[in-house]
């Protein structure tokens, strides 16, 4: 079947998602209209997924340098150095809008594509975390898509080998129509041998290599990724790639593999935008030119047209340069795995992108003005009408809480705060046998190893974060709340927080209320990581995420990256044993607004969310690594969603199976039983330690606030006012039972 | 020497070396699924977890047709020691070297968790260093770890001492809530009529270090190694 080629005119490039005013800049950029596949690729790389024309203006303000970061966005991945010759590589990508139209393939090739992006710096992925959001868990079609989800996650992450350490899930009305699936990962690299997605050399060899290329996730960019959803969508079903695990394990090995010779000069996986998007990043960063024979790319279908094979998004693919004249060894290693392998051109000195099909040139574009001088836009921004009510709350006008044991049960029920393990249990969370921490506490705690196996001390602490409805409320403050949690989440290890990845994903940026809360987002992001020193290194942005104009809450999901060494000394988030002095550190002030206990028992979404002092939270991050490292602190556990009485029950109930630790604690009265008990100030962690005199002195060096508040034991959790007056009483096994029957008992259908 | 099959696809068997070479202290290398032979000095054999070929039509039903499963399945029949551990487990009984086949689990999804087993016989050369209905505390990571065999064919092994291993609770009791996967009789582990080829679904060698998972899993793995060292089932040469 052949089938004709389109006019290319106008009307076509706004059918492929072009603006009238970028389609006079592609004829002045060619000096005559592009042919078909010339347009196809200048919809791509100008789509707001690969080119991130609305967000760049505000992502150029974020930190992104510190002496220990070795590559900042713009790469793959960003790259950190940990000491002793050893460098992590991490990121978190989006893959949204595919996982809402198929949630097991959407799932599985983000998991997919954020491996590429590590092992294609030349490091072994070494572990996954995961943040997803989902509708009501009451709607069954919420329900298949988190079952699926959760299975495409697993289905990729367990056969490729890397364990799934963390994330986080949560459930909201506001993701009823678009879901968020942020996948992240990190690995493991010799400092000196980080490969970059450079193009370099005139005359080497570019070489294809992975699966053969197919008509799937045509588009997968420009079209799913850069709009709304409108129409049903299953109707988008055709562009979204389909993945193979099995391939992908057998690319890691034999990239890491060719990557160990001299052979290798450049590397980039073909993800969105497929071979379009790669050749072009790769000749634009090396300041070079490609010619590509089309019809040497391995095909998985017949009669594919040369604008197919461009845009394909076909899974598990690389493009390499390699060293002229190594053609051969690069092409044994790749045969050894049973791998495709295919020279499909070579490097070129004039900057153009040269592509032949069967001998006729299909494309000959310049590769800066496409690649480089995408179009950039400060679109209007304005406060949404709404925010100030929104923000506020007449806190006199809530009823008190007069059932604290009930409200506690309730929080420990909902979807948002019950255990997770009905999903993490899916994961392979031991592969590779590094994980110290598995998923259900602060953060994961993974020990490094090199790749000769050979076991290091250092260990990676990893979370990833937000509260949306924060940031729904006030996006600037939410955002930097995100940022001081995943940071605490990671100190309570006892690690200390090196750099930061996001993935910012909001609503239509057309929208000047949408925008707004995207450049408050930025800002928050920026001063939260200049102020506890954890630069930005790499990142993604999603945009669009809206159906029938109902956007999402802002939600900037924060993944943070912590060191520990050496790492035997790590603190875990439950209370180990019975006889230890309880302390909490940090304050407790009269906030309630946007809490878990306000949404859940008043039914109010509303209120200031608590500040955020990121002073105090540098201190106490400072505190918790001392601490840690002193074998001062046996356990720490941060305050987050549901507040203390939600932390103190988690504290109680998370080890590992079967162990239940009660406690008995006093705390200050003063505020209204509510804040004290479900108020979610931020910097606060509950410690246990043998030694209170000790940690509190320590704390008031290190000036954060601390107090002993009781100790651990028995089988309940006994919580009073000082002076007397009991707030809450409740059986630690009753509290777990309620807790880890959350998931489960909505899911049985 | 032991030898760590390294079929594509396969995940632990960097984690099975580690185990044996590092933990352990025993010479261990991974050897390529497209070889014919094993490498000479080979004692035992292991044939690591993970997802061989991918296992798109049915665990361990493509990697019994590889090259070295050739050569695997000619030194287990001269009495080598082999051990299978979840995808190799597999592999194993679809190799027609163990009895039995792995199913869907119960739950139909896949299972991550740390889980219970009793040691049902302490004298194999896999279990040698465990005491007599000792519980270990081993992970568990699969999807199709729902061991089969017919009612007779269970009662056989019973009798024969093959079933080496049972999911139970930390006392040690069985109950229906200490099977991960649903498999008969609470079979984690089986061994040949011989005795010189086992099989089982948890992981040992995610069990080596204190702080990683325990150490449990040095038992079996160190059973292996005092039975290659002992020369009892010196077989490869």
């Amino acid at each position: 079947m052949v089938r004709p080629t389109p006019v290319v005119d106008l009307d076509l490039a706004r059918e492929h998602g072009l603006s009238d005013d970028e389609w006079e800049r592609i004829l002045g950029i060619l000096g005559r209209a592009p042919t078909f596949p010339e347009l196809g690729i200048f919809s791509v790389m100008w789509s707001e997924h690969c080119s991130y024309k609305s967000s760049r203006c505000h992502l150029k303000t974020l930190p992104t340098s510190a002496e220990h970061v070795l590559q900042g966005p713009g790469e793959n991945a960003g790259a950190v150095a940990i000491g002793d010759g050893l460098a992590v590589i991490f990121k978190i990508e989006s893959h949204n809008h595919p996982s809402f139209v198929e949630p097991r393939q959407g799932a599985a090739t983000g998991v997919g594509g954020i491996l590429r992006d590590i092992f294609t710096m030349g490091a072994r992925p070494i572990a996954s975390l995961d943040s997803l959001r989902f509708g009501p868990i009451e709607d069954p079609r919420h329900r298949h898509l988190l079952r699926g989800v959760v299975d495409g996650i697993g289905g990729y992450g367990n056969a490729v080998g890397v364990a799934t350490v963390g994330g986080e899930v949560s459930f909201h009305p506001c993701y009823r129509g678009n879901i968020l699936v942020n996948a992240f990962n990190v690995g493991i690299v010799e400092a000196d041998r980080i490969f970059l997605a450079k193009a370099g050399g005139v005359g080497n060899p570019v070489i294809y290599v992975g699966s053969k290329t197919g008509r799937d996730g045509i588009h997968g960019a420009s079209l799913l990724a850069s709009a709304e959803f409108d129409d049903p969508t299953e109707s988008k079903r055709p562009t979204v790639q389909v993945g193979d695990p099995f391939t992908e394990k057998c690319l890691i090995e034999a990239c890491l593999e060719a990557m160990r010779t001299d052979a290798i000069i450049g590397i980039q996986d073909m993800g969105a935008a497929g071979l379009t998007c790669s050749s072009f990043e790769m000749a634009s960063r090396a300041g070079t030119g490609i010619e590509m024979d089309l019809d040497r790319v391995p095909q998985r279908e017949r009669n594919m047209t040369p604008y197919e094979l461009l845009l394909s998004e076909s899974q598990e693919r690389m493009l390499l340069v390699a060293r002229a004249g190594e053609e051969g060894r690069v092409r044994e290693i790749f045969e050894r795995w049973d791998l495709d392998v295919a020279v499909v051109g070579r490097v070129t000195g004039d900057g153009r992108m040269k592509v032949r099909w069967h001998g006729e040139t299909v494309v000959d574009i310049p590769v800066d003005p496409v690649a480089e001088s995408a179009p950039m836009y400060d679109r209007p921004r304005r406060e949404p009408g709404d925010l100030r009510i929104r923000q506020r709350l007449e806190t006199t006008s809530i009823a008190p809480e007069d059932d604290p044991q009930a409200a506690l049960e309730a929080l420990l029920d909902s979807p948002n705060l019950g255990s997770k393990a009905w999903v993490y249990r899916q994961y392979d969370q031991l592969v590779q046998g590094n994980t110290v921490l598995a998923p259900g506490g602060d953060a994961a705690l993974v020990r490094i190893k090199r790749e000769d196996g050979t076991p290091t001390r250092k260990a990676l602490a990893l979370a990833v974060d937000c509260n949306s409805r924060w940031c729904w409320i006030d996006p600037y403050g939410g955002t930097i709340a995100a940022v001081a949690e995943a940071a605490r989440n990671v100190a309570c290890t006892g690690a200390r927080p090196l750099a930061v990845t996001n993935c910012l994903n909001f609503g239509n940026p057309e929208k000047p209320e949408i925008m707004w809360q995207l450049a408050e987002a930025i800002r928050g992001l920026g001063d939260a990581c200049r102020a506890l020193g954890t630069p930005v290194i790499s990142g993604n942005v999603s945009l669009y995420n809206e159906t029938a104009g109902q956007p999402i809450h802002p939600t900037p999901t924060i993944a943070m990256v912590g060191l520990l060494e050496p790492w035997e000394r790590f603190a875990v988030s439950h209370f180990p044993e019975a006889g230890l002095d309880v302390v909490l550190l940090g304050e407790t002030r009269d906030e309630i607004g946007g809490s878990e206990w306000l949404a859940l028992r008043r039914g109010i979404e509303a209120g200031l969310p608590p500040r955020v002092d990121l002073d105090a939270e540098l201190r106490l991050e400072r505190l918790l690594a001392d601490a840690v490292a002193r074998g001062l602190v046996r356990s720490a556990h941060d305050v987050s969603d549901g507040g203390f009485a939600v932390a103190l029950a988690e504290c109680s109930f998370t080890g590992p199976a079967g162990l239940c630790v009660g406690a008995r604690v006093e705390l200050p009265g003063g505020l209204r039983p509510e804040v004290v008990l479900f108020g979610e100030s931020t910097g606060r962690v509950i410690t246990t330690t043998r030694d209170p005199r000790a940690l509190v002195a320590l704390a008031r060096e290190l000036g954060v606030p601390a107090r002993r508040i009781g100790e651990t034991g028995g089988d309940s959790l006994h919580v009073e006012r000082e002076g007397g007056g009991e707030l809450l009483h409740a059986s630690v096994a009753a509290l777990r039972s309620v807790w880890s029957r959350a998931l489960p008992r909505r899911m049985e259908d | 020497m032991f030898s760590v099959i390294q079929f594509p696809g396969s995940n632990d068997d960097r984690d099975t070396r580690f185990a044996m070479r590092s933990v352990l202290g025993a010479p261990c290398e991974l050897v390529w699924h497209k070889d014919s032979e094993l490498p000479p000095e080979t004692r035992a054999v292991l044939l690591p977890g993970g997802f061989s070929y991918g296992d798109y039509l049915r665990c361990g039903a493509m990697a019994r047709f590889s090259p070295v499963m050739a050569a695997v399945r000619r030194f287990a029949d001269r009495g080598g020691l082999v051990l299978g551990i979840c995808n190799g487990f597999q592999v194993l009984c679809e190799a027609g070297l163990l009895p039995g086949a792995l199913l869907r689990n119960r739950e139909l999804h896949f299972v991550c968790d740390f889980v219970h087993v009793r040691v049902e016989r302490a004298k194999a050369p896999f279990t040698s260093r465990a005491r007599e209905r000792q519980v270990l505390t081993l992970p568990v990571k699969h999807g199709e770890g729902a061991y089969h065999v017919r009612p007779e064919e269970l009662a056989r092994l019973e009798a024969a001492g093959q079933i080496l291993l049972r999911y139970c609770d930390a006392s040690g009791r069985s109950s229906p809530g200490s099977n991960p996967n649903g498999s008969v009789g609470d079979v984690a582990g089986v061994c040949n009529e011989r005795g010189n080829v086992f099989g089982l679904m948890p992981h040992p060698e995610h069990a080596v270090e204190k702080e990683l998972g325990g150490e449990d899993g040095i038992v079996l793995l160190g059973s292996l190694l005092d039975a290659v060292k002992a020369g009892s089932f010196a077989a490869g040469a």
